[in-house]
């Protein structure tokens, strides 16, 4: 393609590239290498030998490849091998939380802790039934109450919204996403107390302070999404005699349908695992309770964090427990995320990608 | 009715009369469905508008009772004492979306144009996997995991690098520092900002990046080109995003830092400066009276802070017009 | 329309999943109201010191499991938390780690009490607070007052000091920096650690008693389980967590007169009986003015108070507080404590004292 390679008439296609398997041969030396050279003076360990040999090696390959490749194909190779270099390391907070939540839940990740609530249980057993429904029911009303209105204010920004009223909303979404959460908790608490009665707790009360959490982030991942869908789509449609407001149902949000399901399942991610909030508004029960409107509703991450803060004198029980739920709570957002994507796959229109 | 049959080129579009000789039909469905997405948009301000006066109501005594009695009923005097927390937030949220953000950008290039296209859903649904995680979990990882394994780095930063100020100070004994705080913010944030700059990214159109390959531009001149000026607002949007999380991030900051209320930009010490929200956390199951009252002002610092952080990003993003299809 | 299907799917599998779950716990479908022959039911709300938390989540089992129609809900939500709610009203007896103050009591100042009720703080929990260390090779510590404090206060900071040396000559201690851990939450372990190292070393230990920990700097991480967790994985470190969660840590004996103590709960629970009440209160309000220097006590000592009324609005609400408190404060209630939570039990003495006090609620 360039012409220096053709002034330079080598005959081979290939001439000018580095061989094949350059790449993890380089790997595996620099780390090797590196290895070596820590040994030698005595101060080997696997982490820093990595670590090392991963930064010899992107050294080693954009000098071999500008060399050969010129300077052009050497960024390219390390921007390719930085961008590698990120998904690798992302996945190893990944696969380390991971491996801490199984390896430690999986002792009580019985029938019993799905089916038992901890009324009458000190010590070993019981479970966080109740917990789990509370979690789905705050979580659920939550969801509710924040996806309706964070996904119509996204339409409004992206579709209708122009001037002072939009300009506010999208500037005051952005604030609200930093509300501490604790500061959410206490609102709803407020809220409740002058709207029922002092001191009321309830599945409600704390699903209005995730929903305080929630908003912005529905809003601030489909507003983005809504707006990079082509204005072609949307001139089409208006051309073919659609209403707007179809247009906007039928054409525009289908389009941007799977990134607008992530968002959701995100922010849904983002607060079923919120402690503060829900301590202070839904309460903390050791028994059962089915209605959100009354009386303190236990919830999953507030019994992660009870049974590991405040143990009786068997701490095993109570650190085994708090690490099933963790992994409950983790297995929960990963089925929220398999049925969004499905229905994601499902519903959304073909994109050609 | 199904979109891929509708025309993609803005040619087949017929020019649109001006609307002053053919007034546009009036349709009830059209002025009921901006009614709704403007109410939505207003119970947004309505609802922070409500959380702000619940704010400004609960923290008024802490603003205006005397020096002396804040002393001594307080935690001390409210505009000195929240300096030190405020510098923490900002700090410990700043380095956060340092490691964060390069991170993120390149796993969300990853997975939209770098990782092979079947694998590249199912490598996506892994990251996000870590949004799943509670942060309560993020905060006992940060403690039994994270900060005795990242004791031998800062032991030898220290060793090495502490002529620079930054890694100066007696290296902690723990491990519990600003920087393994920074580390666990990150990761937290790390699936925020990938979720949306991906699928900004993905949207990036083909026509662009097929352009920039066609007049032999590599990958990465492609990916520079084309996909990061089209992602620019999406990816600042996502890092606000991500920072809000971090500077308002509760729970797992109050388990792994070991805060106090000094100012020190030492990030290897046992001696760190406190976030807000880890210091009302922390502080507020035993705050009465003027306490619990100048807790709540230290909300509505951390509120004023993102308020002004936001407002430094839209003005940055101001700056250059967006790439926006409904623009 | 379709697309409403579309985004209520996720939403009506969520329901189902709550309603399929509603009500079903296994361990309290059976039973009823038929195996015990109480007739109390209701609901009774606490709130307050997570310290008593374990303690209280045995007491509620035990009283639950005698009187099935009642629920019991402790929140430990903190002693502040818990005496603003008891103020309110939103609870009907709170959990604090220290008796409200001459300021805080007086007739219809309480919005669960009658008009003409007050307060009545009565002492249902003790715990020895342990000082904790993890250092290489050493498992017996002996410590006085003066050098405690110097470790926490920062004016000692490494191991082999000459004056932890003095005090322990046979161990073998490092030339290591002390990490010194405290609680980065306002809370009564630290204000009982404070008020004990302000009370017997003031020399050294220059500041209040205070909840917060009064030096700037230093090793903080939250509650208990925080404390224990940093010692625990940190190196050469040193902090103060309540004798039950300190586990498979090594315990520091503390100087008390000529003898080394170490924390048990029978040398913890003397502190009540030796200590003197506050003067001006009722004769039933039992708010105690601990003395930490009285000999044979280990004194770095946790005591926190039951808050209820003298007198309560709703009647029915009194039964039960009273059949509640009553068993916390029975020989029955004191050692299921103690085997729960590993707290100290009331002397004899004292139970019958509470008991006295607990029967005069109205």
């Amino acid at each position: 393609m360039s012409t220096t390679v053709a002034q330079k008439s080598i005959p081979s296609l290939t001439a000018g590239k580095l061989p094949r398997g350059t790449t993890p041969g380089v790997l595996v030396a620099s780390v090797v290498v590196t290895g070596a050279v820590t040994a030698l003076f005595g101060g080997f360990n696997l982490a820093g030998t990595v670590v090392g040999g991963i930064v010899v090696f992107l050294v080693a390959m954009y000098a071999a490849s500008w060399a050969v490749e010129g300077r052009r194909k050497a960024s390219d190779r390390l921007a390719t091998h930085l961008v590698f270099g990120a998904f690798a390391l992302a996945l190893i907070p990944l696969a380390s939380v991971t491996w801490e939540a199984v390896s430690n839940g999986v002792a009580r990740f019985d029938v019993q802790f799905f089916t038992y609530s901890m009324r009458n249980v000190v010590g070993a057993g019981g479970g966080a039934a109740h917990a789990l429904v509370g979690t789905l029911w705050v979580t659920g009303l939550a969801t509710l109450i924040s996806v309706p209105i964070g996904l119509m204010t996204a339409v409004y920004l992206s579709e209708y919204g122009r001037g002072t009223l939009a300009r506010s909303i999208t500037f005051f979404v952005d604030v609200m996403t930093g509300i501490p959460s604790i500061v959410a908790g206490l609102f709803a608490f407020a809220v409740m107390s002058i709207l029922v009665g002092p001191g009321t707790v309830s599945g409600l009360s704390g699903a209005i302070a995730l929903s305080v959490l929630m908003i912005p982030v529905v809003v601030r991942s489909t507003e983005e999404l809504l707006r990079i869908v082509p204005n072609e789509l949307r001139e089409a449609s208006y051309a073919l005699g659609v209403p707007k407001w179809r247009t906007i149902l039928r054409v525009v949000m289908p389009t941007a349908l799977s990134g607008i399901v992530a968002g959701v399942i995100l922010a849904i991610a983002r607060v079923i695992g919120e402690t503060a909030p829900l301590m202070i508004a839904a309460g903390f029960t050791q028994s059962m309770n089915a209605n959100p409107l009354s009386n303190a509703m236990m919830t999953m991450p507030v019994f992660v964090y009870d049974s590991y803060a405040h143990p009786g004198v068997d701490v095993l029980p109570y650190t085994e427990r708090s690490w099933a739920g963790a992994l409950a709570l983790i297995a929960i957002v990963m089925i929220l995320n398999l049925v969004g994507r499905f229905i994601a796959a499902r519903f959304a229109p073909r994109t050609g990608r | 009715m199904s979109t891929d049959t509708l025309p993609e080129s803005p040619a087949d579009v017929a020019p649109q009369p001006p609307s002053s000789l053919i007034p546009a039909k009036k349709r009830i469905g059209d002025s009921v469905f901006k009614t709704l997405s403007t109410g939505a948009g207003t119970t947004i301000l309505v609802i922070l508008a409500l959380v702000a006066a619940f704010l400004l109501v609960q923290a008024i005594p802490a603003l205006t009772t005397p020096q002396d009695q804040q002393l001594a009923n307080g935690y001390g005097y409210f505009p000195t004492w929240i300096v030190p927390f405020a510098f923490g937030t900002v700090w410990a949220a700043a380095w956060a979306l340092l490691l964060a953000v390069p991170v993120a950008l390149g796993i969300a290039l990853f997975i939209s144009h770098y990782a092979p296209r079947r694998l590249a859903q199912g490598l996506g649904y892994l990251i996000d996997l870590l949004a799943a995680v509670p942060s309560v979990v993020f905060g006992l990882w940060g403690i039994i995991v994270l900060a005795p394994a990242m004791m031998p780095v800062y032991t030898w930063l220290n060793a090495y690098l502490g002529w620079i100020p930054l890694f100066g100070g007696q290296v902690s004994g723990t491990g519990r520092t600003l920087l393994t705080a920074a580390v666990v913010l990150a990761v937290m944030i790390l699936p925020i900002i990938t979720s949306l700059t991906r699928e900004v990214f993905l949207q990036t159109p083909k026509l662009h990046e097929e352009a920039a390959l066609a007049l032999g531009a590599t990958r990465w001149e492609m990916v520079k080109m084309s996909v990061l000026p089209f992602g620019r607002a999406g990816i600042v949007s996502a890092c606000m995003l991500g920072l809000g999380r971090a500077l308002g991030e509760t729970m797992a900051v109050a388990m792994v830092l070991s805060g106090s209320d000094v100012i020190t930009i030492e990030i290897l010490t046992s001696t760190n400066t406190n976030t807000i929200a880890a210091t009302i956390a922390q502080n507020f199951p035993e705050a009465f009276a003027l306490k619990q009252n100048q807790l709540i002002a230290g909300g509505l610092v951390l509120f004023v802070i993102t308020l002004a952080v936001n407002m430094i990003a839209r003005w940055i993003v101001a700056r250059r017009a967006q790439y926006s299809g409904a623009n | 329309m379709l697309k409403i299907s579309k985004i209520g799917a996720p939403v009506a599998l969520l329901l189902a999943g709550s309603m399929a779950l509603a009500g079903c716990a296994a361990n309290e479908q059976t039973g009823g109201s038929t195996t015990s022959g109480s007739s109390l039911s209701g609901t009774l709300t606490g709130k307050g010191a997570s310290s008593m938390k374990a303690a209280q989540e045995k007491w509620t089992a035990d009283f639950q499991t005698a009187n099935t129609g009642v629920t019991v809900n402790y929140s430990p939500d903190g002693s502040g938390a818990g005496r603003e709610a008891f103020v309110s009203g939103a609870a009907n007896f709170a959990g604090s780690d220290r008796a409200l103050k001459d300021s805080e009591m007086g007739a219809g100042k309480f919005a669960g009490c009658a008009a003409s009720s007050s307060a009545l703080n009565l002492p249902v929990y003790i715990s020895p607070i342990a000082v904790v260390f993890k250092v290489d090779g050493v498992t017996d510590l002996k410590l006085d007052a003066d050098t405690l404090a110097g470790i926490f206060a920062g004016t000692i900071t490494k191991w082999d000091d000459a004056k932890i040396k003095a005090l322990n000559p046979d161990a073998g201690l490092p030339s290591a920096n002390i990490t010194a851990v405290h609680r980065s939450d306002d809370s009564g372990t630290t204000q009982n650690f404070t008020e004990y190292l302000s009370a017997v070393a003031p020399s050294v230990w220059t500041k209040d008693p205070d909840g917060q920990w009064p030096f700037p700097g230093g090793e903080a991480a939250k509650g208990t389980s925080g404390v224990i967790d940093a010692v625990t994985n940190g190196t050469n470190t040193i902090g103060y967590a309540d004798e039950s969660a300190a586990q498979n840590l090594s315990k520091a004996q503390i100087k008390v007169g000529d003898e080394f103590l170490s924390p048990t709960a029978e040398a913890a629970a003397k502190i009540v009986d030796q200590s003197s009440r506050v003067d001006g209160r009722a004769d039933n309000d039992w708010a105690l003015n601990l003395d930490r220097k009285a000999a044979g006590v280990y004194p770095i000592v946790l005591v926190s108070y039951a808050i209820v009324c003298e007198e309560y609005k709703d009647a029915s609400v009194a039964t039960l507080v009273k059949a509640y408190v009553g068993y916390i404060v029975s020989a029955d209630g004191q050692a299921a404590g103690q085997s729960a939570a590993g707290s100290a039990p009331l002397s004899a003495d004292m139970q019958s004292k509470l008991k006295t006090a607990v029967d005069s609620i109205k």
